[in-house]
């Protein structure tokens, strides 16, 4: 196996090492062991979702689903508040008798607004909570990372203000996880 | 053996006989094999799948066939153009509606457009929560069809208030100069919601599995025009495991918020009618049987796409038969469910005793368009009943064929349902005939040219198949970790991946 490592000037900061992959499945071995020496600031990037790499590195969000839920509430009481608004105080009808707050009348209006609410709920909060949209990475600075990481490439990286990181020691360790190539990114 | 089998053959090899040193891998050995067409033609890595589709965007040389539709389609779209503007200038008495035939073509074709476009949503988010993994392939393209018809639908109940900007005050609440507010107890406002809602959840739900296939082009673009373009598209998409975790899971709940809200959408317009008390209007049997018509009628469109598309962009490794047939499956159960509707309808005609529902049902028989409900027996009822046939019903041609046959039926259900109902009410001294004008035809065509346009023009700029969920079909992606976490295993097997392409 061969493994190539690109250094750069050595008392410039990095943003960090940057390993790549064979598969999927030494990926997801890798993250688990860099994660298992003590290393916390550590991310990996794989061209479509692993399951496996989300308990690898304990990412697990739930923030998602409860905006979600908070979207869906707020939905639900903003279709019914408007009908109920527009029905007994703003515009009151009287149709036949009937009650001004006809309840199962504005079941579909609140319905939809809940799910509407919910979706831009989830949309914004996956986008945002991501950190996107974001202009500038410096993980793009990584040639072999801008070229395949969205076609067919595995890499993990590790932070430099990781507490545990060491510009020669990480990149030994990287290696030993049989890392495809190694390199440092440049702010 | 046939090469087809051959194939199948060696895919069943490859895949039950691992190399000896991955044999301690949990997930290596594979369950028995379906005698079933494959979802993904074998061979394929995660390279050639990206390569192939996004090429079509961004190196495409597009088929004759691609200028051929576009051609018919942008023609029919200034037809429409035309059409619109010489509504707004002389009003809706260019077209055939009259008293007592009061709702026509505006309201037939809006009813067909948002049934076209059901289908999409049920491939890209029922199909999602039943896991069924052929979906992968047609979601994206079903997704923007859906877009698209609902565009074309929402023209309708626009266009057909005659003056769209003094209609605004009764469709949307807003604080206006008069103090009037929507009717909130009308199943029209519903519509309005239900629509709009639908149509901007369809686009979130469409943008957000976008988002990972743009960041390929970005990556992927030649010209730094376009990459930066996509890129601001992709918002920034790196793929980092953080990122996907909770994309997954927006994902996974928007497919779960829209599969309720596609069954109430033509639920909210089936009560349009259903609310009302109309002869033939005031059926429960109304929302189920609206809802299996909309998908019935959608999986025959996404078919009429899907045969010419992957024919002429020679996509048949990823539309596969396989896909094929279980759409014309899809058609043959919904045509079943829909044909049942017909069955309820006439039984409740006579089982009603109710004089006004008897004669409906007797005049849409046999009165002066009895041709037209006829035809669409014919259409709907019977045509479908060739995909018993597997020879049929795995046969490009005549899928195709069945699909326009299946959507002319359904336009035709709509155009029963509305005009027999309509133009024989209560009293027969109101009696009257219904006949389109040219106009009513010229926006309804038109219509059609603001699909094909906009559908055509989306497979240049985007891609037309999910690319990065085609990856998770290749064998490379499959995941093999060891049993014991803990066993000393060598990480680096497998080959590097091969170069991309230029």
């Amino acid at each position: 196996m061969e493994t190539s490592t690109s250094t750069m000037d050595a008392h410039r900061p990095i943003f960090g090492l940057m390993a790549e992959f064979a598969d999927v499945t030494a990926l997801i071995v890798a993250a688990q062991r860099t994660r298992a020496a003590g290393y916390e600031k550590v991310d990996a990037y794989s061209p479509f979702p692993v399951h496996e790499l989300f308990d690898a590195l304990d990412v697990h969000d739930r923030r998602v689903p409860l905006f979600v839920l908070l979207g869906g509430i707020g939905g639900m009481i903003a279709g019914f508040g408007l009908c109920y608004w527009v029905s007994t105080i703003a515009y009151p009808l009287n149709i036949g008798g009937r009650p001004f707050n006809s309840w199962p009348a504005f079941i579909p209006v609140t319905f939809e607004l809940t799910i509407l609410f919910a979706s831009f709920a989830a949309v914004l909060s996956w986008i945002m909570l991501s950190g996107l949209p974001l202009p500038y990475h410096p993980v793009f600075n990584v040639e072999r990372f801008a070229k395949v990481a969205s076609e067919n490439g595995f890499f993990l990286t590790i932070e430099s203000d990781d507490p545990k990181f060491d510009r020669h020691g990480t990149v030994e360790f990287l290696k030993g996880l049989g890392a495809r190539e190694i390199n440092e990114i440049a702010h | 053996m046939d090469p087809k089998s051959e194939r199948e053959q060696e895919r069943i090899e490859d895949a039950s006989a691992p190399k000896p040193e991955r044999q301690t891998y949990e997930h290596a050995v594979e369950p028995p094999q379906y005698k079933e067409f494959p979802v993904i033609e074998p061979g394929h890595t995660m390279s050639s799948v990206t390569e192939k589709i996004s090429n079509v965007v961004l190196r495409g040389r597009h088929p004759m066939g691609w200028f051929f539709a576009f051609g018919v389609g942008f023609l029919l779209f200034n037809l429409l153009m035309v059409s619109i503007a010489h509504l707004l200038m002389n009003g809706i008495g260019i077209w055939g509606n009259n008293q007592p035939v009061g709702w026509a073509f505006d309201i037939i074709n809006f009813v067909w457009w948002i049934g076209i476009g059901h289908a999409g949503t049920l491939i890209s988010a029922i199909l999602l929560l039943l896991k069924q993994d052929w979906r992968t392939s047609i979601n994206r393209f079903a997704e923007a069809m859906t877009l698209f018809a609902v565009a074309c639908a929402l023209l309708f109940p626009l266009i057909h208030t005659g003056r769209p900007w003094l209609a605004a005050y009764w469709l949307l609440p807003y604080p206006n100069t008069m103090d009037i507010w929507p009717q909130f107890r009308s199943p029209l406002i519903w519509d309005v919601f239900a629509v709009a809602t639908y149509g901007t959840v369809s686009l979130l739900f469409w943008y957000t599995g976008l988002v990972p296939d743009l960041a390929t082009l970005r990556d992927r673009a030649k010209s730094k025009v376009l990459a930066r373009v996509y890129g601001a598209f992709a918002l920034g998409w790196r793929g980092s495991a953080r990122h996907w975790q909770r994309y997954e899971t927006a994902y996974l709940l928007l497919a779960g918020m829209s599969t309720p809200l596609v069954l109430s959408v033509h639920t909210v317009v089936s009560f349009d009618f259903a609310v009302s008390v109309i002869p033939g209007w005031h059926a429960t049997i109304f929302p189920p049987y609206f809802v299996a018509g909309a998908i019935y009628a959608g999986f025959a469109m996404v078919l009429a796409l899907a045969i010419p598309l992957r024919k002429w962009y020679g996509l048949e490794d990823f539309i596969t038969m396989r896909h094929l047939e279980n759409m014309a499956k899809v058609t043959l159960v919904t045509g079943l469910i829909v044909a049942y509707g017909y069955a309820v309808e006439a039984f409740f005609g006579w089982y009603s005793a109710n004089a006004y529902e008897n004669y409906m049902i007797f005049n849409r028989m046999t009165g002066p368009y009895a041709w037209s409900y006829w035809t669409l027996i014919f259409c709907n009822g019977i045509v479908p009943q060739t995909l018993w046939i597997k020879s049929l019903r795995t046969n490009t041609t005549w899928l195709f064929i069945m699909a326009i046959i299946v959507s002319v039926g359904m336009w035709l259900e709509r155009f029963v349902i509305i005009v027999t109902s309509l133009h024989r009410d209560f009293l027969p001294s109101s009696w009257d005939m219904y006949y389109p004008t040219f106009w009513d035809f010229s926006t309804f065509f038109g219509t059609i040219g603001l699909f094909l346009t906009l559908m055509f023009l989306f497979v240049r700029v985007l891609p037309m198949i999910s690319i990065f969920e085609m990856r998770t079909l290749v064998p490379a992606a499959r995941v093999r970790l060891p049993k014991d976490p803990a066993a000393d295993i060598d990480v680096t097997f497998g080959e590097p991946p091969p170069e991309p392409a230029e």
